[in-house]
C-alpha cells in the first residue's frame, strides 16, 4: 500500500515544476489574487524588465485595503487615488480581471476569492498579503507573499518554495454555546504563542474543526499567520463540497461531482505523519479577549489581566509591562472592567453574512452604549447585498450602528476608518498590533458576537449572558 | 539586486521580541507606489512624536548609533503583514544585515529578494551582542561565503543560509531571469495540466 500522505504534502507534489538537490522546489502557482497596495511595484518591474504578465486568466485583482467604506464616489486621499487608479491602470495594460470600487465583486481580496468559487480544494494560491492563510479553509495550499514574489509569480505563474514542514493542530471535543471559531484561533495561538507556527505549514484537524461551517473554517484559517505560519488548512469534506456548489468559478454537472470526488481524495489519509504536533480541547475555549499587543496576549472574557511581576524571563517581563502601558492597563485588571469607545465588525477576518447574522443577533432591540462609535463594514459588496436582503442592515442601524461599504477598513485604518490615539477598540479583526487600527488607538480583538455585546454594554461582557448560555 | 558578500558596520540593537512589520512601517506610508524613499519612515511610531519631532526615548534616535548598519532585534522579528515596504524601509535607512533569533517567513525571504541579508542566532548570542552595543561602539564583520560573525574582540560565531539564499544573496540575482531559464519546464507542466 502506498505511503499515507497528508493534503499538504498531496498539493505539494501536485504542482512541483522543477525538482533538483540543495534547492528549493519550483512550485506551480494556479491562482495569483492582487491589490492595490502590495502590486504597483511589481507591476513597475515587470514594465523595467520587459516582461509580461504569463497568465493573466490566472490572476484576479480588487481594492481592498485603501478603498473609502462610504460615500465612495469621492476618494480624498490623492495618494490613495492614485494607488487605486495604478491598480486599474496596471490591469488594463496586461488584461488582468479587476473588480474595482465601483464593481458588484468588489470586496476584501480574502472574501470574495472564495465567494466567487475562485479559491478551490487543491490550489496552490498566492497573493501579496499574509492573510491569504484564508483561502486554506478549503484544503487549498495558500500563503501570504512579498512584492518581489508577486512580481515573479505575475511573470513566471511559480514560486521557488522549500518544501514545507507539517504541523497538525488537533482539536479535540466541541466549541460550547455562544464559543466561536474566533475564540477558537486565539485560544490556540494565546496557548501556544505567536512564533509556534513558523516554518510550517498547519493542518487543522479533528470533529471540532470539520463541524465548523466554511465561513468559520475561513476565520481560523485566516489567524494561521498570527501563530508564524504562512498557511494553515483544513482538508476538505462534504461541507466543503456543498459550499462550493453552484458557485460562479466552479464547474457545473458531471464536471462538479468529478471535481468534487478529486477534492475529497485530497483530505490527509489516515495514518499520516506530520512533522510536529499541538493539540487542544475545544470544551474547554471560553470566550477570549485580547489584552496586549499581539494575538497571544489573550485570555478569556471571565479572566483578568497578567501581572508582570509573575514573570521570571526579564525580556518576558518587559514585553508585559510595554504592553499593559501602551494599552493603559492595569497588572491583573479585570477584562469586564475595560470600557470602550469604538467597535469595529468587519476585516477578512470576520466579516462574512454568518458573522454579522450573529452580531445582529445580539444588538437585535437593543442600543449601542453612550456615544461609542460602532462600525459594520460586510467584507464583499455581495456579503452587503445578502445582509441588506435579510434586513440586517435595518438592525444595525436602529441600534446605533454605522453600515458601511466593503473593505479593510479599521482592521488596519489605511483609509479614514481610524480609531483615534488613546482610544479603545472592540475589533473582530486579527491584529491587535501598537497603531495597528490608528496611531496609538489600542484594539481588543474579539469575536463578533463578543463584539456586539460590548457595543451595546459599553465595556466587555461575556457574551453567553446574552445568549443565556452560562451554565447551561 | 545588489550582491552582498562581506560587511562590516556599527550595530543597532533593538532589544524587543515580536516586532512586526506594522511598527518597522506604519500603514500610513503604504500607499506610494515606488519601492524607495521609506527610509524616513521606519519605526515611524516609534521614533516620532504625532507632530514629527524626534523622541528621545526610542533608541535608533540616539546619534551613538547614527551610521548604524547591522540591525540585532529579537526573537520573531519581522512578523505579521507581508509587506515587503519593511525591508525596503529597512535598506533605504542604511542597514544591510539583519540579526535576530528568529525571523517570521514572509519577512526573512522579503530581506533575501532585495540584498538584505538575514542571520539567524541564538538568543544567547544576539543577547551578548545586545549588551555589547548599548554599553559601547560595537561594530561587527559578517562574511558570508564563510557564513561567520566577528567582532573586534576576537568573538565569533558561524550561522546557517539556505544554500539557494546563499546564493542569491552572493550574485545579486535577478531571480526572474533565473526563472525563466525554465521556462520550457513551466510550459511542459501547463500543458500537463491542459
Amino acid at each position: 500500500m502506498a505511503q499515507p500522505k497528508t493534503i499538504i504534502d498531496k498539493i505539494w507534489e501536485q504542482h512541483v515544476v522543477h525538482q533538483e538537490e540543495n534547492k528549493p522546489d519550483l512550485l506551480y502557482i494556479d491562482l495569483h489574487l492582487i491589490h492595490e497596495v502590495t502590486s504597483p511595484q511589481a507591476f513597475e518591474g515587470l514594465r523595467m524588465s520587459n516582461r509580461n504578465v504569463r497568465r493573466p486568466e490566472n490572476t484576479y485583482a480588487t481594492m481592498d485595503h485603501n478603498v473609502p467604506t462610504r460615500e465612495r464616489h469621492i476618494i480624498k486621499d490623492a495618494v490613495s487615488k492614485k494607488q487605486m487608479e495604478t491598480l486599474k491602470d496596471n490591469c488594463t495594460e496586461f488584461n488582468i480581471p479587476l473588480a474595482d470600487i465601483h464593481h458588484p465583486d468588489q470586496g476584501i481580496v480574502h472574501v470574495i476569492g472564495p465567494e466567487l468559487g475562485l479559491t478551490q480544494p487543491g490550489k496552490t494560491i498566492v497573493c501579496g498579503d499574509s492573510h491569504t492563510s484564508t483561502h486554506g479553509a478549503f484544503g487549498a495550499l495558500a500563503f501570504g507573499i512579498g512584492t518581489s514574489e508577486v512580481e515573479h509569480v505575475l511573470a513566471t505563474q511559480s514560486l521557488w518554495q522549500e518544501t514545507p514542514k507539517t504541523l497538525q493542530v488537533h482539536v479535540n471535543g466541541e466549541l460550547g454555546t455562544g464559543v466561536t471559531s474566533k475564540d477558537l484561533i486565539l485560544a490556540i495561538i494565546a496557548k501556544y504563542g505567536v512564533r509556534f507556527g513558523s516554518g510550517y505549514v498547519m493542518e487543522y484537524t479533528g470533529d471540532a474543526i470539520h463541524s465548523l461551517s466554511m465561513e468559520e473554517r475561513m476565520t481560523i484559517c485566516n489567524m494561521s499567520i498570527e501563530a508564524g505560519a504562512r498557511a494553515g488548512l483544513i482538508s476538505p469534506d462534504n461541507i466543503t463540497v456543498d459550499y462550493l456548489k453552484g458557485k460562479r468559478h466552479v464547474p457545473g454537472g458531471a464536471a462538479f461531482d468529478e471535481a468534487a470526488a478529486e477534492w475529497l481524495n485530497l483530505a490527509t489519509d489516515e495514518g499520516a505523519q506530520y512533522d510536529a504536533v499541538v493539540e487542544i480541547d475545544a470544551n474547554e475555549v471560553e470566550p477570549q479577549v485580547t489584552w496586549g499587543t499581539n494575538p497571544s496576549q489573550c485570555v478569556p472574557v471571565n479572566g483578568s489581566v497578567p501581572n508582570p511581576a509573575d514573570y521570571d524571563n526579564p525580556n518576558d517581563k518587559d514585553e508585559v509591562e510595554r504592553a499593559l502601558i501602551y494599552m493603559d492597563l492595569e497588572p491583573e485588571q479585570a477584562i469586564q472592567s475595560i470600557p470602550i469607545e469604538h467597535v469595529f465588525i468587519g476585516s477578512c477576518t470576520n466579516s462574512r453574512l454568518s458573522d454579522l447574522r450573529k452580531a445582529a443577533d445580539i444588538v437585535k432591540g437593543k442600543q449601542v452604549s453612550g456615544d461609542i462609535q460602532a462600525l459594520v463594514v460586510p467584507g464583499s459588496q455581495s456579503v452587503k447585498d445578502a445582509a441588506e436582503k435579510e434586513g440586517l442592515d435595518v438592525i444595525f442601524k436602529t441600534a446605533g450602528f454605522e453600515w458601511r461599504d466593503a473593505g479593510c477598513s479599521m482592521c488596519l485604518a489605511m483609509n479614514d476608518d481610524i480609531v483615534p490615539p488613546g482610544e479603545r477598540c472592540a475589533s473582530t479583526s486579527n491584529r491587535n498590533f501598537e497603531g495597528r487600527q490608528g496611531n496609538g488607538a489600542r484594539t481588543h480583538l474579539v469575536s463578533p458576537e463578543m463584539a456586539a455585546a460590548a457595543a451595546i454594554e459599553g465595556y466587555f461582557v461575556d457574551v453567553r449572558k446574552f445568549t443565556a448560555a452560562v451554565g447551561g | 539586486m545588489e550582491a552582498i558578500i562581506k560587511h562590516e558596520g556599527l550595530v543597532y540593537p533593538l532589544n524587543r521580541a515580536n516586532v512586526d512589520t506594522d511598527q518597522i512601517i506604519p500603514k500610513q506610508f503604504l500607499k506610494r507606489i515606488e519601492r524607495q524613499g521609506f527610509g524616513q519612515f521606519l519605526f515611524y511610531n516609534w521614533r516620532f512624536y504625532e507632530d514629527g519631532t524626534p523622541r528621545d526615548d526610542f533608541s535608533l534616535n540616539n546619534p551613538k548609533y547614527e551610521g548604524a548598519s547591522i540591525l540585532v532585534g529579537g526573537e520573531n522579528f519581522g512578523c505579521g503583514s507581508s509587506r515587503e515596504h519593511a525591508p525596503w524601509a529597512i535598506q533605504d535607512y542604511g542597514f544591510k544585515v539583519v540579526i535576530a533569533p528568529s525571523f517570521a517567513d514572509i519577512f526573512y525571504n522579503n530581506c533575501v529578494k532585495n540584498g538584505i541579508l538575514p542571520i539567524q542566532l541564538t538568543s544567547e548570542e544576539t543577547q551578548a551582542m545586545i549588551k555589547k552595543a548599548e554599553e559601547t561602539n560595537y561594530t561587527l564583520s559578517v562574511d558570508l561565503p564563510e557564513q561567520t560573525v566577528k567582532d573586534e574582540n576576537g568573538w565569533h560565531a558561524t550561522f546557517d543560509i539556505p544554500s539557494y539564499q546563499k546564493e542569491m544573496l552572493l550574485n545579486g540575482w535577478d531571480e526572474i531571469a533565473v526563472t525563466l531559464t525554465f521556462e520550457e519546464k513551466i510550459n511542459a507542466f501547463e500543458n500537463s495540466k491542459a
